[in-house]
């Protein structure tokens, strides 16, 4: 229960954070790949700062997290699939300029044609687990 | 130099980025938790599709503090709505690219087993070598992706 707050409002945080970044509008992010608009690297630089502090000084100063067990460890080794997938994701967030946070986080702006996009993500996440899923198991 | 970077000023991009690593920060410090997005749809789908791979522990485990993480993100853009934006935005881009778009974001995010959260944010900040390859990788395609479109007139 206490886990599912922690989730909760630090998800309301990063939507009000994407919300006020304009990241929830796939026209600014466009406008970044296109070289028009270079402010996703000042949201993703904010970001990565503050993020980076609490990732490598945590862990040093506390033994467990102030209200969960253990901090996580992402394990997932690197391999082709890291690249192919990266990819893959690139070419889809450089059609539409949307990526899965600003897109759960529009919702809440009432912008409802991300629908679609949320929509295709989810084809998108089933297909691969039905056609790659098992290699996946493989490799972990 | 400024405008040109940054027709609409750098202010609120800095203060969202920074808003943004201050909740995946506290995430990790509260419940140790590693606040990527993508895992949200898997781990959601386990809820539906009976598929060996969506029914993975890790997925299962994970599944219900994802799905409150993403509640969070919907509910903290209603607070940005009902205090300092306005409610009922929408996009240009149309339904279909929004649709084929979302697609291989899906499919390319759980291949490459991260987003823009999870590899560019999260990734960064764990110092992980593979994330940043990933970063590389998906602003360089995403960049030549929205130029080409571009400049063929898929999106105006």
């Amino acid at each position: 229960m206490k886990r599912l707050l922690i989730a909760l409002g630090c998800g309301a945080l990063f939507g009000f954070g994407l919300s006020l970044a304009t990241m929830t509008q796939p026209e600014v992010v466009l406008a970044f790949l296109r070289f028009q608009d270079f402010g996703l690297l000042l949201v993703l630089g904010g970001a990565v700062i503050v993020a980076l502090l609490a990732y490598q000084v945590g862990p040093r100063l506390l033994a467990r997290p102030l209200a969960g067990a253990v901090f996580e460890k992402r394990q997932t080794p690197f391999s082709r699939r890291t690249v192919i997938g990266a990819a893959i994701f690139g070419a889809g967030w450089g059609l539409c300029g949307v990526c899965p946070g600003p897109a759960i986080a529009g919702l809440g702006l009432g912008n409802l044609d991300l629908l679609w996009a949320l929509a295709g993500i989810f084809i998108g996440a089933w297909l691969q687990a039905r056609f790659f899923g098992s290699s996946d198991a493989q490799t972990r | 130099m400024i405008e040109t970077l940054f027709p609409h000023g750098p202010w609120h991009y800095l203060a969202g980025g920074l808003l943004i690593g201050s909740a995946i920060g506290a995430l990790y410090l509260l419940a140790g938790l590693v606040g990527g997005l993508s895992t949200f749809f898997s781990s959601t789908l386990s809820w539906a599709s009976r598929l060996s791979s969506l029914q993975q522990a890790k997925l299962i485990e994970s599944r219900g503090w994802r799905l409150a993480y993403a509640a969070g993100l919907v509910l903290g853009g209603a607070v940005f709505a009902l205090t300092l934006g306005d409610f009922g935005a929408s996009t240009r881009v149309p339904p279909w690219l929004l649709l084929v778009g979302g697609v291989l974001i899906g499919f390319g995010a759980r291949l490459g087993d991260g987003c823009t959260a999870g590899h560019g944010i999260c990734g960064l900040a764990a110092l992980r070598w593979p994330s940043l390859i990933a970063v590389v990788t998906f602003l360089t395609t995403a960049i030549v992706v929205a130029q080409l479109a571009a400049h063929f007139g898929v999106i105006s």
